[in-house]
């Protein structure tokens, strides 16, 4: 499987041949940030995608501890944030958190922060602080997958019930 | 704050509005701490009527996920019909005919509008005035009408495939439109006069629920909202999808940041709504509204796809994780009204009560989409 994963990452470098490039609009700090060393199939570091392929521009991956630095580099570059998404890649035994930002003061742009974390152990730190709107977001996804967001004031259940055991979103899950 | 520096000197108590309240429009539960007719902190509640949409987008084909997309936004089906077949043409490279596009515009905007006229008429409802919402009923019936003839349902709309719509429209309906927008045009002036420069509208709407242009980017606002605090975002504008460009219309924007910009907002946006159908009728190209070969069974590539659209209520996102299957491995809704009612603990605070539920009218919320 981890094999197929290669596959897929070497497609995706594929279509777009500059792996880490210096945008324009986001300057070049961030990619200085973000230059780290290897992590699984996908290296970290930025990867400008087809936007009519795949509906964003920029596609970035790092490390968990460093999702809250982020955050602040897109807060300060005026970005919003609009969602944040668990997925549960369970052969893999990650779980991966990944921020969409968009910038609406102008023509849009889209940037994707992800971060991949081990399943038994799935600690991220909360971009609550950053923007308030990531409470709700990562209060859902814990809700739903259980990855745990350190630092998160209030993570209890908010759209399943108070009494809930489980985290449906998991593949592992059945009912 | 004056009256939050005194609330912690004086006895506060906890109030519930809803989860079965008149006016939260739906199964939402507000738990208020209140110091006298103040609010001190305001907490939704949600999940009342969560149905788990998203784990069902991961247990079934791409084709039989649509019927749950007019099952989220009760009120803006259409748009998020439109949502998913942008999703789903992305992912798997379809084109889609002309014609279809622009039947796909004009009744995304009779959508539109429709859920304008509703949130209008409950809205002032909930101030107390009762009459607009019959008025607004009333032209809501003829779109519901237009487009039941057109999609087959009045509420829960299934219309769009992917590479089209399932049907076409008639001369009836173009007929019906346009008899519509002769109807409804005069009506505008009509609602300003009756209620928009009412006085006790203006007395309970204007200064009241202020959110700052800074406050909807920080929680992610989208929608009437953000172009109610001077920020001109639409994304039929800044991200053009569709027909849009081909149309000339504006996106209103007012500066007060009160809830009686938001309303403005949307009194605006019908206007240019029926500008785009009208446009969109006079253009309507010949052809197909199906495209020509589209997969029985979609397998989209790996990879992650994004998508989003204006619904009524702001953007609605969705991202796809496909495995090369034929189903998604994760997929995700993003629906406008959970950002905007997120800021509500924080814009709510030291507000007088009665103010408060007329600032949450002023989101336009709608309890499915939120809780999916």
């Amino acid at each position: 499987m981890l094999a197929a994963e290669g596959l897929a990452a070497e497609e995706m470098v594929a279509e777009t041949p500059e792996e880490e490039i210096q945008t324009a609009e986001e300057g070049g700090d961030e990619s200085k940030a973000k230059k780290k060393e290897e992590d699984g199939p996908r290296e970290n570091g930025l990867l400008e995608t087809d936007y009519t392929a795949r509906g964003t521009h920029l596609d970035v991956l790092i490390n968990p501890d460093q999702v809250v630095r982020a955050a602040e580099i897109l807060d300060s570059e005026g970005m919003t944030i609009e969602m944040v998404t668990g997925v549960d890649w369970i052969k893999e035994n990650q779980f991966e958190v990944i921020y969409d930002y968009s910038y609406t003061g102008g023509e849009l742009f889209r940037v994707v922060v992800r971060a991949r974390v081990d399943r038994e152990n799935p600690d991220v730190p909360t971009v609550s602080g950053v923007y308030g709107g990531a409470n709700w977001h990562e209060r859902e996804t814990w809700d739903l997958l259980g990855i745990n967001f350190v630092g998160h004031p209030q993570l209890e259940r908010f759209l399943l019930p108070d009494d809930a055991d489980f985290h449906p979103l998991r593949k592992d899950f059945t009912a | 704050m004056s009256v939050l520096a005194k609330s912690q000197l004086q006895e506060t108590f906890e109030l519930n509005i809803g989860p079965q309240h008149p006016a939260t429009h739906g199964v939402l539960r507000i738990k208020v701490t209140m110091d006298g007719e103040y609010v001190v902190k305001a907490e939704p509640v949600l999940g009342y009527i969560h149905r788990m949409h998203e784990k069902m987008g991961e247990n079934r084909t791409w084709a039989k996920f649509w019927p749950n997309l007019g099952r989220l936004d009760y009120l803006s089906a259409i748009a998020y019909n439109h949502g998913y077949a942008g999703l789903v043409e992305r992912a798997n490279s379809i084109e889609v005919p002309e014609r279809a596009e622009y039947i796909r515009a004009i009744t995304v905007e009779l959508n539109r509008i429709q859920s304008h006229l509703l949130w209008f008429g409950a809205f002032v409802l909930d101030l107390g005035g009762f009459t607009p919402l019959m008025y607004a009923f009333d032209e809501r019936e003829q779109i519901l009408d237009l487009l039941e003839s057109v999609t087959g349902s009045r509420l829960t709309y299934c219309y769009f495939r992917f590479g089209g719509v399932y049907n076409d429209i008639d001369d009836d309906f173009i007929a019906g439109t346009r008899a519509f927008i002769k109807r409804f045009r005069p009506q505008l002036p009509m609602y300003d006069d009756l209620v928009t420069n009412n006085v006790i509208l203006m007395n309970r709407l204007i200064d009241i629920g202020p959110i700052s242009a800074e406050m909807c980017r920080k929680y992610g606002a989208t929608g009437p909202v953000l172009r109610g605090s001077g920020v001109n975002f639409d994304i039929r504008k800044n991200e053009p999808y569709g027909a849009y460009p081909e149309f000339d219309f504006d996106v209103p924007v007012y500066h007060e940041c009160d809830s009686m910009a938001r309303y403005k907002v949307r009194m605006d946006e019908m206007e240019q709504s029926l500008r785009i159908i009208e446009q969109a009728l006079d253009k309507l190209p010949d052809g197909p509204v199906m495209a020509a070969k589209v997969p029985k069974m979609l397998k989209p590539a790996k990879g992650d796809y994004v998508f989003a659209v204006e619904a009524a209520r702001g953007t609605f996102a969705m991202r796809a994780v496909s495995d090369g299957t034929n189903t998604a491995y994760r997929m995700r809704l993003r629906s406008p009204t959970y950002s905007n009612l997120s800021l509500f603990e924080e814009a709510s605070r030291g507000m007088l009560l009665a103010d408060a539920l007329a600032f949450m009218g002023s989101l336009d919320l709608v309890i499915p989409e939120m809780d999916r």
